[in-house]
C-alpha cells in the first residue's frame, strides 16, 4: 500500500520557474463549458473517498484526500491548471528579487465566507501558525523545504514565530525572506500547508474550528456538513472572487472503504467518480467505454534487497541481484495480473513524469526469453543450482494484490531459476516498522512521487535517504543527485543514475502505476491529464444527459 | 437486589482499570506508533507532536494522565489520527449509528427469531416445523460478509429500490439492509435456541399437567412455557445485544454507515492509542453493564435464581 501523500521537496520545479525574477502574472482559469454543451440542472458532483479526512484544518492536512478538500475551501497564493502549470490564487502577482530570496505577493481583494476581506496578515498568521511547534503540524518539515528565515529555528522552539520571515507590507502586499535561494518557490505557494487560515474563527473555537458551523474559509466552497468516516458536504461560497464562473453547485465526498462496494454503487448511479478495482479495467473498459479511463500515474512499484549488514550474504553478490531482475517477466504481471494498463517497469523512475527521457537499459531491449537465459546463466555463476536451491523470505504488506504479485514472482523464479523464496505477509505499520530496521531480506516497496520531477524518485536511493531501507549505497549517485539539484540540465543525471541502477539492481523495478477511474460520463472538467491527479472542483461542471 | 447492583458496580471498576492497563500495554507492544510513516518524520518535527499529544512523557505518566481525565473529566483524550477531533465526539458521533442499527436488528432478530422457534416448537415434525429450521439454518450459513453484497446487488442495483449505503442522518431507507445483514446470523441462533428449550419445556411434566387439565394451548404456551424456555435464550442475548449494538466492522464496511465497528479496527491499524483505548472502555462497560442486567433478568425469569 502506498499512501499517496501530497508532499513537495526541493528540486520540484526547478526547470518550472527558474530565474523568475521578472514581476510574473498570470491569467485567470475556471469552469468552461464548450460550445452546444448544455448544462445538468443539478450541478451536484459526488465521489468516493477510500477514508474519512484526518484534518480539513489546510495546517494540519497532509493527506492527499484531505487536500483535495482543502483546496476547495481555502485557497492559497497560486493554484495549478488541468495541466499542473502555475496559475494565480489569492495572489495576482509576484515578484522575486535579491537573487531569488526575496518574494513580494500583490494580492488581489476577495473575502473570507464570512465577508471579511482576505488580507496579507492572514497569510502571515496561518505560516507562523504552521511553524508553530504548539501547532505541532506533522508538515512542518515543508515549511522548514520552504527555506523561510528562521523557519528551523522557530519549528525547534528556540525562536518566536513572529521572528518568521514573512510579513504584510500593507493589507495587500506579502513579503517573504527567505534563507536560500528558490527559484520554485511560488510553486510551493499552491500546497494546502500555505493556505490562509481565518485568525478570529481559529482563536475562538481551537480544534473545533474546522466543524461546518465554524469554519471559515476563503475557498469556492463552504463546509457544510462533515460525518467522520461518512460524508461530508461542501456547497458555493456566494463570497468567493471568482463565483461567477463557478457552475458546481455542490461536492459530496462520501467514505466506502471496499473499492468493490464503490463500484458497485457507482453503478447505481449514486457517485460520479471511483476507482476501479484490480483487474476489472479490461471487463468495465468494455461494459463502459466513456467513462473507464486508464492514464499514467507517478508511482513505481518494487522489490528491495536488504543489502545492509544484516542482509543476507547471497544479496550482496550482484549477479544473484540481476538473476532475479532478469527471471521476472513483467508483461506478465502487468497483463494478467494487474490488467490496468500498467507498464512494465525496468527503471525506477516512470515514463511519465515530467522532462524525464526513459534511458535505454540493456535488459529492458532484450526480450523475456533472452533475460531467462541470463539469470539462469548469471545465477549458476554465482554458485546456486537446483540441487544448493537460492532460499530467501519476501515480505510485503498484506494486501490481495501484493499477494497475487509476490506468488507469481516466487513461482517465476521456482519455474525459472529453482529459487525457493518463502512469503510472509504484514500489516502495515508493522511492516514500516520492520522494514525500517532492516529486519527482512527482500520486501516490497512502491513509491508515488510528491512533486513531477525525476528527483522524487531517484532521491529514495540516495546513502542519506529516510526511505532508503535497503539501504544500497553509492557514491557516485549520491554525487550525481546533488548535483542535479543545481544543474541546468539534470536530465544527463537521471540517466545515468537510471543506468546505474540497472547496472547493480539495488532494487527490482516491477511496474509503474496507472490511475484507473470509473467517471460520469455528464461530469467535464475532470483534469486527466495532471499526472498528480490535483483537482479543483470549481472547474468541472455537468452537462445533461 | 440492591446489593447485588452495588456489588457488581464495584467490582466494575477495578475490571475496568484492568483493560485500561492491559489495553495499554498491547497497544505499546504492537510494532509502529500513530506517528509511523513511510518516510520518517525529521526529529524536531516529531518531538513536537509528541509533545503535543504527551507521549514524549514516560508511560506510568502516560497512562495515569488518561484514567485521571477518564475519571474526573469523562475525557478520552484527542485522537492522534483525526486531529480535528476529540475521542467523545468520534464517539458521540459513531456510536447513536451502531446503537441504531444495533438496536433494530436486535429487535428484528429476537421478533422474528423467537417467534419462528416457539412455532416449531408448537407445530413440532410438521411442515410448519421444517419451514422454520429450513430458513434459521439457511439464515446461520448466510454470513453477513456474504448477504450484504447480495442484499446490495437485489435492491440497490436490480430492484433500485434503497441506496447501497452511506447513513444520511439515518434516514430509513439507509438502515434496512445493515438491519437486515446484521439480524440474520441473530435471528437463526435465536430460533434455534429457542426451539430447543420450548420443545424441552413442553415435554416437561407441568405442562403435560396443564394439558391434562384441559387448559387451551394458548394459554399453556404463553402463560406456562414461554417465560422458562427463554432462560437459555436470555444467557444468548446478553452478549448478542452488547454484539450488535457495539457494531459490526463488516456492515461499516459494506455499507459505509461511519458506525464504531470501523472505528475500532482502523484505529488499530493506524495505531490511533486514544481512539482505541476509548472505544476498548466503551466496549468493556457496554459488556458489564449488559450482563448485569442479564443477571437481573434471570432473576425475574427464574425465581430459583438468588442473587
Amino acid at each position: 500500500m502506498t499512501i499517496l501523500k501530497t508532499k513537495f521537496s526541493k528540486g520540484a520545479a526547478i526547470a518550472l520557474l527558474a530565474g523568475a525574477t521578472a514581476l510574473t502574472s498570470f491569467s485567470a482559469y475556471a469552469a468552461s463549458p464548450m460550445a452546444g454543451e448544455t448544462l445538468a440542472a443539478d450541478q451536484t458532483y459526488t465521489y468516493r473517498m477510500l477514508d474519512g479526512f484526518p484534518s480539513l484544518d489546510p495546517q494540519l492536512v497532509e493527506d492527499v484526500s484531505g487536500s483535495d478538500a482543502a483546496r476547495d475551501l481555502f485557497e492559497g497564493l497560486m493554484n495549478q491548471d488541468a495541466d499542473g502549470n502555475l496559475i494565480p490564487g489569492v495572489a495576482l502577482s509576484y515578484e522575486a528579487t535579491e537573487g531569488n530570496t526575496v518574494y513580494t505577493f500583490k494580492l488581489r481583494q476577495s473575502n473570507w465566507s464570512n465577508g471579511d476581506a482576505v488580507t496579507a496578515n492572514d497569510f502571515v498568521y496561518a505560516w507562523r501558525r504552521a511553524a508553530d511547534p504548539k501547532t505541532a503540524s506533522p508538515y512542518q518539515w515543508y515549511m522548514d523545504l520552504m527555506s523561510i528565515k528562521n523557519v528551523a529555528a522557530v519549528i525547534k522552539g528556540d525562536m518566536d514565530p513572529s521572528e518568521l520571515g514573512i510579513e504584510a507590507l500593507d493589507d495587500y502586499t506579502l513579503q517573504v525572506t527567505l534563507s536560500a535561494a528558490l527559484p520554485y518557490f511560488a510553486d510551493m505557494t499552491a500546497h494546502t500547508t500555505t493556505f490562509p487560515t481565518h485568525q478570529a474563527t481559529v482563536e475562538e473555537f481551537g480544534n473545533e474550528w474546522t466543524r461546518p458551523e465554524n469554519m471559515v474559509g476563503n475557498g469556492a466552497y463552504k463546509l457544510t456538513e462533515w460525518v467522520l468516516k461518512e460524508r461530508t458536504t461542501r456547497v458555493r461560497n456566494t463570497e468567493y472572487w471568482d463565483n461567477e464562473n463557478t457552475i458546481l453547485d455542490t461536492v459530496i465526498s462520501m467514505v466506502i472503504s471496499d473499492e468493490n462496494v464503490a463500484l458497485t454503487r457507482y453503478l447505481a448511479g449514486e457517485l460520479d467518480k471511483t476507482e476501479v478495482p484490480a483487474g476489472q479495467y479490461p471487463a468495465l473498459k468494455e461494459s463502459n467505454p466513456a467513462e473507464t479511463f486508464s492514464f499514467p500515474r507517478l508511482c513505481s512499484y518494487y522489490y528491495t534487497f536488504n543489502l545492509s549488514d544484516t542482509g543476507p550474504e547471497a544479496f550482496k553478490d550482484q549477479r544473484v541481484r540481476h538473476a532475479l531482475s532478469y527471471a521476472i517477466d513483467r508483461n506478465v504481471i502487468s497483463e494478467q495480473v494487474l490488467k490496468g494498463g500498467q507498464y512494465p517497469a525496468y527503471t525506477f523512475t516512470p515514463g511519465a513524469t515530467a522532462g524525464f527521457e526513459v534511458p535505454t537499459v540493456p535488459y529492458g531491449t532484450w526480450t523475456q526469453a533472452e533475460r531467462d537465459a541470463k539469470a539462469v546463466e548469471l545465477l549458476a555463476e554465482a554458485g546456486y543450482t537446483k540441487d544448493n536451491p537460492l532460499k530467501f523470505n519476501m515480505l510485503y504488506n498484506t494486501s490481495e494484490a501484493h499477494k497475487k504479485i509476490a506468488v507469481v514472482m516466487s513461482q517465476m523464479w521456482k519455474q525459472k531459476l529453482g529459487v525457493e523464496a518463502t512469503l510472509a505477509n504484514q500489516e502495515w505499520k508493522t511492516f514500516l516498522e520492520v522494514r525500517g530496521k532492516q529486519d527482512f531480506e527482500m520486501a516490497r516497496g512502491a513509491w508515488c512521487g510528491d512533486y513531477n520531477e525525476a528527483s522524487t524518485f531517484l532521491d529514495l536511493l540516495t546513502t542519506e535517504s529516510g526511505y532508503n531501507d535497503g539501504k544500497w549505497s553509492n557514491a557516485r549517485v549520491d554525487e550525481l543527485m546533488a548535483s542535479a539539484k543545481t544543474s541546468s540540465n539534470a536530465g544527463v543525471n537521471y540517466t545515468e543514475v537510471e543506468q546505474i541502477m540497472a547496472a547493480e539492481m539495488p532494487v527490482i523495478p516491477v511496474y509503474h502505476y496507472t490511475g484507473v477511474l470509473m467517471i460520469n460520463e455528464q461530469l467535464k472538467g475532470w483534469p486527466l491529464s495532471n499526472v498528480q491527479q490535483k483537482f479543483y472542483s470549481r472547474n468541472f461542471y455537468k452537462v445533461a444527459k | 437486589m440492591l446489593k447485588f447492583i452495588v456489588k457488581r458496580v464495584a467490582s466494575s471498576i477495578p475490571t475496568l482499570l484492568l483493560l485500561i492497563l492491559f489495553s495499554f500495554v498491547m497497544m505499546r507492544l504492537a510494532p509502529g506508533g500513530p506517528f509511523t510513516s513511510e518516510r520518517a518524520l525529521p526529529v524536531e518535527v516529531l518531538a513536537n507532536i509528541n509533545a503535543k499529544y504527551g507521549l514524549d512523557q514516560p508511560w506510568h505518566i502516560q497512562l495515569w494522565r488518561y484514567i485521571e481525565g477518564l475519571i474526573f473529566h469523562l475525557d478520552l483524550g484527542p485522537s492522534f489520527k483525526y486531529k480535528d477531533r476529540s475521542v467523545n465526539d468520534i464517539i458521540a458521533q459513531g456510536f447513536p449509528v451502531t446503537m441504531t442499527y444495533g438496536l433494530w436488528s436486535f429487535a428484528v432478530a429476537v421478533v422474528v427469531g423467537m417467534s419462528l422457534g416457539i412455532m416449531a416448537a408448537v407445530k413440532h415434525n410438521t411442515w410448519l416445523d421444517y419451514i422454520a429450521v429450513g430458513i434459521s439454518i439457511g439464515a446461520q450459513v448466510l454470513p453477513n460478509f456474504i448477504m450484504a453484497p447480495i442484499l446490495v446487488i437485489v435492491f440497490t442495483l436490480w430492484l433500485e429500490l434503497l441506496p447501497g449505503g452511506g447513513w444520511n442522518g439515518g434516514q430509513w431507507n439507509h438502515v434496512i439492509m445493515p438491519v437486515i445483514a446484521l439480524s440474520t446470523s441473530y435471528m437463526a441462533s435465536i430460533a434455534r435456541l429457542t426451539r430447543g428449550s420450548m420443545l424441552e419445556v413442553l415435554n416437561s411434566n407441568y405442562i403435560r399437567t396443564a394439558k391434562a387439565k384441559g387448559l387451551p394451548m394458548r394459554t399453556i404456551i404463553f402463560r406456562h412455557a414461554i417465560k422458562p424456555s427463554l432462560l437459555p435464550v436470555m444467557s444468548y442475548l446478553g452478549p448478542a445485544f452488547v454484539g450488535m449494538v457495539t457494531g459490526s466492522v463488516v456492515i461499516d464496511i459494506y455499507f459505509s454507515t461511519g458506525g464504531m465497528g470501523q472505528f475500532f479496527v482502523d484505529a488499530a491499524l493506524s495505531r490511533d492509542y486514544s481512539l482505541l483505548m476509548g472505544i476498548t472502555v466503551l466496549f468493556g462497560a457496554m459488556t458489564i453493564l449488559f450482563s448485569t442486567i442479564v443477571d437481573i433478568l434471570y432473576a425475574w425469569l427464574d425465581p430459583k435464581i438468588k442473587l
